[in-house]
């Protein structure tokens, strides 16, 4: 039995796993989609879209691997979640689809306006206010009946999902414009120190806003959180984020090109910790915990042996392909 | 708006929908990455640049339908849970692993190196680069293997056993993946990937060859294709042979169904050519059939009794109009395959292969032959496994999710208009880079900027501005 214990609690950090890097990595691809408006010339668009031309399929694949890694180690939570997700989990497909194809399709066409520039920044939209609006729903609960999802369509609905929607938007938007910091040059990367700076003021006050309002939602988030003893436990994150905060301001004054990203992926781990402590051991919150949800040994443990050398494979290939692609790229150079 | 309508039905509808838009994608995807790296091979092994033009032009196109195929994918993989997670509650713990080991095996590494591959070859030399291409290649395959025995468990499930809450569970992995229907289904699905790109190219370089029967790269790619087809097409004719003969054995109310057998025929049945199913009376109206062949081709003896679905009950009925039109749409392009395949190896012998005009004006009207026909088969294997998702043991209406008409509905409405003009856009995209020719020089995927950035090579670095 305590076997059991220990190999669904390591998939639960797996799929945790895979849903973080996911975050970042797409993050910054879908953050350079929401900053798209701001960069209206089509030099700058070239350019912005080409420092993830070649990394953005491997990004989005981590997105594979969650759903995926969910139906084979947590099929109810999959079969329980994703029903209830239906509308926003539909509008982020949807918005993935648009701006996917739009990297190709963007280069086919010579027309002034180009309407791929649109499905970009609109589907990047779309597709990161959808996922900050299903991490919202997830928190704040779902209906449960015997192995189902028993909520309507519109259940997802609620301030709170939206808070965290909005939330994820702009997290994404300053993971996107630290990334051009970190990969652009001149005019380009100015502008986005200087967006950087906004984004990152409103990255706080989110953060403040969604811890607020996570223990108002429970009474287990609050008692996770504020009760003794957890709260030793449970300090020192936003102690960290004072911290990692302070660097970052730091890095942006200074102008170091490298850090700020960095950074800002240290400020996303934080507060995917924090989820992490509300959240625990629940899969679905207050419903299904992880240990209800577990698909028999055989299945986790029939992946896992795949897991634990394919994910430390897959992390070499794809730490080389973006060393392949590394430095910075150029403005308007090469393209004919 | 939807009222009336029976969620399942739209469920289906739109799994239907998103599936037949997705695999299209797939099956060029396989074929042509497979070429691809057999261009770059026979580039690396004769230095002889046609093949680097030749694979640079279908590189191009290559990227646009490879992005396709990963976003319509993506939608695949999710529906699951959002449309029928019953069934992913229940089979996810035999299903669920074999899609996360394609994940982790296959579109990883396709995704992996992509990005060197379209863009990585003034960086990393041509050694590397094959070598990426070569991961891309095997990463679509890997991807056939795995999806493709999940699907087969589906249609004939073995190595399970079923738990107290209802789940199917593994008891022995190796039947679960090795299955018996996967390998004949594998192999029909690859050789179908490998002629449908063979058409698409062949159709290509006809056309080209129409206006000028002497360009290099035309030539090269028609010549490609038409040994593909000479050689494969009668190989995918018996393949699918021997499919159907595991099918028989495992899933007979489906062969009833391709076969139009409504009736129990004990004495050997008649191969019905064509006919109107009606299902309703469950008789077979302006059937033109030959008797007994149908007992010779699935049983090699023409007096062997074949059982019809009237030895089946009503409520296990696949329908039958879909899968016995389907089934002859594709064996019919088989044929018209084989047929040109023929066709081709004789005017080559004959020396004529660049000058024949009727070749090429039948290879243009071929080029979409082989999406046809995987559309056509995949319809015939999936209607054909109705009314159950795994075969015998889940019906279809036990494994949707708990949501009204109106959410499925509008999903469906939602996916049918962005499918339609995304793809539709991309098509044409890939259409007009068709319709020009491969030239010398040919310029690879735009924008290779990222294969320029600074710091790594000073030289080029000085010449840009
Ligand atoms: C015989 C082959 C085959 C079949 C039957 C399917 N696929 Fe597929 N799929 C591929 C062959 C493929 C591929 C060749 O690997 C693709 C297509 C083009 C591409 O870009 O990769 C791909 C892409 C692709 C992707 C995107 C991968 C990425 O992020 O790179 C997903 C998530 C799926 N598929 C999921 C599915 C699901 C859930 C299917 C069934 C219901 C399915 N595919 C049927
Ligand atoms: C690749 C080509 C495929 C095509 C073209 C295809 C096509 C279809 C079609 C036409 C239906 C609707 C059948 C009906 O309702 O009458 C269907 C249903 C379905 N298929 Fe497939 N399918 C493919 C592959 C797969 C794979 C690989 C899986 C699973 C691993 C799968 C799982 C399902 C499920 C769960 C349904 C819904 C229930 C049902 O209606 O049967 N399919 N598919
Ligand atoms: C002319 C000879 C052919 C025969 C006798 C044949 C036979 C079959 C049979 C019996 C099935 C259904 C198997 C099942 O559901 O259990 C099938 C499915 C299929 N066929 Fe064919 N086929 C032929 C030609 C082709 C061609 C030329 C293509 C494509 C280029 C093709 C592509 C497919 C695909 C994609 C499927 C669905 C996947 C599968 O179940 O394998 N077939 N075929």
């Amino acid at each position: 039995m305590s076997a059991t214990i220990d190999l669904t609690t390591v998939w639960a950090f797996i799929i945790a796993f895979a849903v973080f890097v996911y975050v970042v990595m797409d993050g910054f691809d879908l953050g350079l989609g929401i900053l798209f408006p701001l960069f209206p010339a089509k030099e700058d668009r070239d350019t912005i879209t080409n420092t993830v031309a070649p990394v953005w399929d491997g990004n989005e694949t981590w997105l594979v691997l969650g759903g995926g890694g969910l139906m084979a180690a947590f099929p109810l939570a999959y079969a329980v979640l994703m029903p209830a997700l239906y509308t926003p989990m539909i509008a982020m497909l949807v918005g993935l689809i648009f701006r996917g194809v739009a990297f190709e399709f963007r280069w086919r066409t010579t027309a002034q306006r180009n309407r791929w520039d649109i499905a970009f920044a609109g589907g990047s939209w779309l597709a990161a206010l959808a996922q900050g609006i299903a991490l919202g729903a997830i928190l704040q609960g779902v209906h449960v009946e015997g192995r189902q999802y028993a909520g309507g369509w519109w259940d997802w609905l609620t301030p709170f999902s939206i808070l965290t929607g909005v939330s994820l938007v702009v997290g994404y938007a300053l993971l996107g414009s630290t990334w051009l910091v970190l990969k652009t040059e001149d005019r380009l990367r100015d502008r986005a120190y200087g967006l950087s700076w906004w984004l990152l003021l409103a990255m706080l006050v989110a953060i403040v806003a969604v811890s607020l309002a996570t223990p108002l939602l429970s009474i287990h988030y609050s008692q996770r959180w504020f009760a003794w003893p957890n709260i030793i436990a449970t300090a020192p994150v936003p102690v960290a984020v004072v911290a990692v905060t302070v660097l970052l301001l730091g890095s942006l004054a200074k102008r170091q090109d490298t850090r700020p990203f960095f950074l800002t992926l240290a400020l996303f781990a934080l507060s995917y910790a924090g989820l992490g402590i509300s959240m625990y051991p629940y899969i679905v919150p207050q419903s299904i915990t992880i240990w209800q949800a577990a698909a028999p040994r055989d299945s986790q443990l029939f992946l896992l042996v795949g897991v634990s050398f394919l994910i430390p494979l897959i992390l070499i290939y794809t730490g080389w392909s973006y060393w392949v692609f590394r430095g910075k790229v150029k403005a308007g150079a090469g393209y004919h | 708006m939807f009222d009336g309508f029976d969620p399942v039905t739209l469920a289906r509808a739109q799994f239907a929908f998103t599936m037949s838009f997705h695999i299209v994608f797939p099956a060029f995807s396989i074929g042509l990455a497979s070429y691809l790296a057999t261009l770059e091979a026979l580039w690396l092994w004769t230095g002889r640049s046609v093949y680097l033009d030749l694979f640079k032009y279908w590189l191009k196109i290559f990227a646009i339908g490879f992005g396709m195929g990963v976003v319509s994918g993506i939608v695949m993989s999710y529906q699951f849970g959002t449309n029928w997670s019953a069934y992913a509650d229940k089979t996810g713990p035999v299903i669920g692993p074999l899609m996360a080991y394609e994940v982790m095996t296959a579109f990883f590494l396709e995704a992996g190196f992509l990005g060197v591959m379209l863009f990585g070859l003034e960086r990393v030399g041509p050694k590397l680069h094959f070598l990426a291409t070569l991961m891309v290649a095997i990463g679509t395959l890997i991807s056939a293997f795995w999806i493709l025995s999940a699907n087969s468990w589906m249609q004939t499930p073995t190595g399970y056993a079923l738990n107290a809450d209802g789940q199917f569970v593994p008891a022995d992995w190796y039947k679960v993946i090795f299955n018996p229907s996967f390998p004949y289904r594998l192999v029909h699905m690859v050789l179908a990937a490998y002629l449908t790109t063979a058409f698409a190219v062949g159709g290509v370089g006809a056309w080209h060859l129409l206006r000028d029967p002497h360009q290099a790269g035309s030539r090269v790619m028609f010549s490609m294709a038409m040994w593909m087809a000479t050689l494969v097409a009668p190989i995918q004719i018996l393949a699918g042979d021997q499919h159907g003969l595991n099918t028989l054995a495992h899933q007979p109310t489906k062969i009833m169904a391709m076969e139009g057998h409504f009736e129990s025929h004990p004495d050997g049945a008649p191969l019905i050519l064509f006919g109107l199913p009606d299902e309703k009376a469950g008789r077979m109206d302006y059937a033109v059939e030959i008797p007994k062949f149908g007992s010779l081709i699935l049983q090699h003896n023409p007096d062997a009794p074949m059982k019809g679905l009237d030895t089946v009950p009503r409520q296990d009925w696949p329908p039958v109009f879909i899968p016995f039109w389907s089934f002859r749409i594709m064996v019919g392009m088989g044929l018209l395959m084989f047929a040109l395949g023929l066709f081709s190896a004789w005017e080559r012998w004959r020396g004529r292969l660049y000058q024949s005009r009727l070749l090429h004006v039948l290879a243009i009207l071929m080029a979409p032959a082989g999406f046809i026909a995987v559309l056509a088969g995949w319809i015939t294997t999936e209607t054909g496994r109705q009314p159950f998702t795994v075969y015998g043991l889940l019906r279809t209406a036990e494994s949707a999710s708990p949501l009204a008409a109106p959410a499925v509905g509008c999903s469906l409405i939602a996916f049918a208009i962005v499918y339609f003009t995304v793809f539709t856009v991309g098509v044409v995209y890939m259409l007009r880079l068709m319709a020009h020719p491969p030239h010398p020089g040919e310029p690879g995927v735009p924008r290779d900027i990222p294969a320029r950035a600074a710091g790594i090579t000073p030289a080029i670095e000085s010449v840009v501005p």
